[in-house]
């Protein structure tokens, strides 16, 4: 049983997952974790599934590919396991004037710190540029992030902020 | 010392002796809104004047409930609040405007999504109190009112508190999809 990780994106279209899906459930492949959506007018998928051989699955996508409108890559991984995870969870928020580097010189503070991103998402929406990350911090870590965070959005010329992550035990 | 604490008394915007004047509504990145605000004298003629500014600005924008002073390109700590009419108040205060409010009481978190004049294309999933205590002063008199509210009312209050100190609603979404590209229905 091996696991793949398969990205598809190109031009939205209605129809881009029920495709995709009904090609993966054609070969027995179980679609496991997934996040599909749109940015600016391009479908984007990254999945995870497990069953078939790469191949068998590259060849089959293959046709939805054709009209060079869809752009599908297929990888076999090792399947380890979730890993466990490595801190504390916060929410990072960058807004400001759209200009290189932001994400970079950003995240480079929080991998410096010996943080983890685990998720991420950017908009920019006219001059507005605005990144929402989800990071694992090393417990006591927070005011020294916080700060050097700060220094780093000061001199991007952004606002930011980090703040525990809100999680609901019910 | 200490402060009485009163409600609004039927505070209305006609206590405040000067008309208001629409002022332009300022956008995200502009870096006013990114800012903290000092706190102000209630009294003064500039913040009167404000205060029906803001009134007027409010007034004027089809869906706006609560208007801040960094949104009119103003940093300072003084915000306009009307939820009369929304379906989604429960307790209404009417019009009115607060000078360095603060939350002195915040429970029963509630997520909700939230947009904002100053970040017109997006929204954002937000934990807000839905029960509320604050205190601020009343522009003109600069008399201390107390207000409890509840819902979306308190929803306002402390999206346009956030605002006096800097902050927008993207400082406080859940995570990284916890923000939307504002739907245009055609």
């Amino acid at each position: 049983m091996s696991e793949l990780a398969i990205t598809v994106i190109g031009r939205d279209r209605p129809g881009i997952v029920a495709d995709v899906a009904e090609v993966l459930a054609r070969l027995g492949a179980n679609l496991t974790d997934s996040t599909m959506t749109r940015l600016r007018g391009h479908f984007a998928m990254t999945l995870i599934c497990v069953g078939p051989a790469a191949a068998d699955v590259e060849a089959a996508l293959s046709p939805l590919a054709a009209d060079g409108q869809l752009l599908a890559t297929v990888r076999a991984v090792t399947p380890d396991g979730a890993a466990a995870p490595a801190g504390e969870p916060y929410v990072l928020a960058v807004h400001g004037a759209d200009r290189m580097g932001i994400v970079a010189a950003m995240t480079r503070v929080l991998t410096d710190a010996g943080g983890n991103v685990t998720d991420l998402s950017t908009r920019l929406t006219g001059s507005l540029y605005v990144v929402v990350a989800e990071v694992d911090l090393p417990p006591g870590t927070f005011d020294e992030v916080a700060g050097r965070l700060a220094r780093t959005a000061a001199e991007l010329g952004v606002g930011v902020s980090l703040r525990p992550a809100d999680t609901d035990l019910l | 010392m200490t402060t009485e604490y009163a409600g609004l008394a039927g505070w209305t915007p006609a206590a405040l002796p000067v008309p208001g004047e629409v002022r332009p509504v300022v956008s995200a990145p502009d870096p006013v809104l990114s800012r903290p605000g000092p706190e102000v004298d209630p009294t003064s003629d500039e913040i009167v004047r404000l205060a029906a500014d803001l009134i007027a600005t409010m007034r004027v924008s089809p869906g706006c409930v609560g208007l801040a002073a960094p949104q009119v390109g103003v940093g300072v700590q003084v915000f306009a609040v009307d939820v009369t009419g929304h379906p989604k108040a429960v307790t209404v205060h009417g019009t009115f405007v607060l000078c360095n409010a603060r939350v002195v009481e915040a429970t029963r978190w509630k997520s909700g999504r939230e947009g904002c004049m100053s970040v017109p294309d997006l929204t954002g999933d937000v934990k807000r109190a839905s029960r509320l205590v604050v205190e601020g002063l009343l522009p003109g008199s600069g008399a201390p009112v107390r207000l409890v509210t509840d819902g979306f009312e308190a929803r306002a209050l402390q999206h346009e508190i956030d605002h006096c100190h800097g902050l927008l609603f993207l400082d406080r979404v859940a995570g990284a999809h916890a923000i939307y590209q504002r739907k245009v229905y055609q």
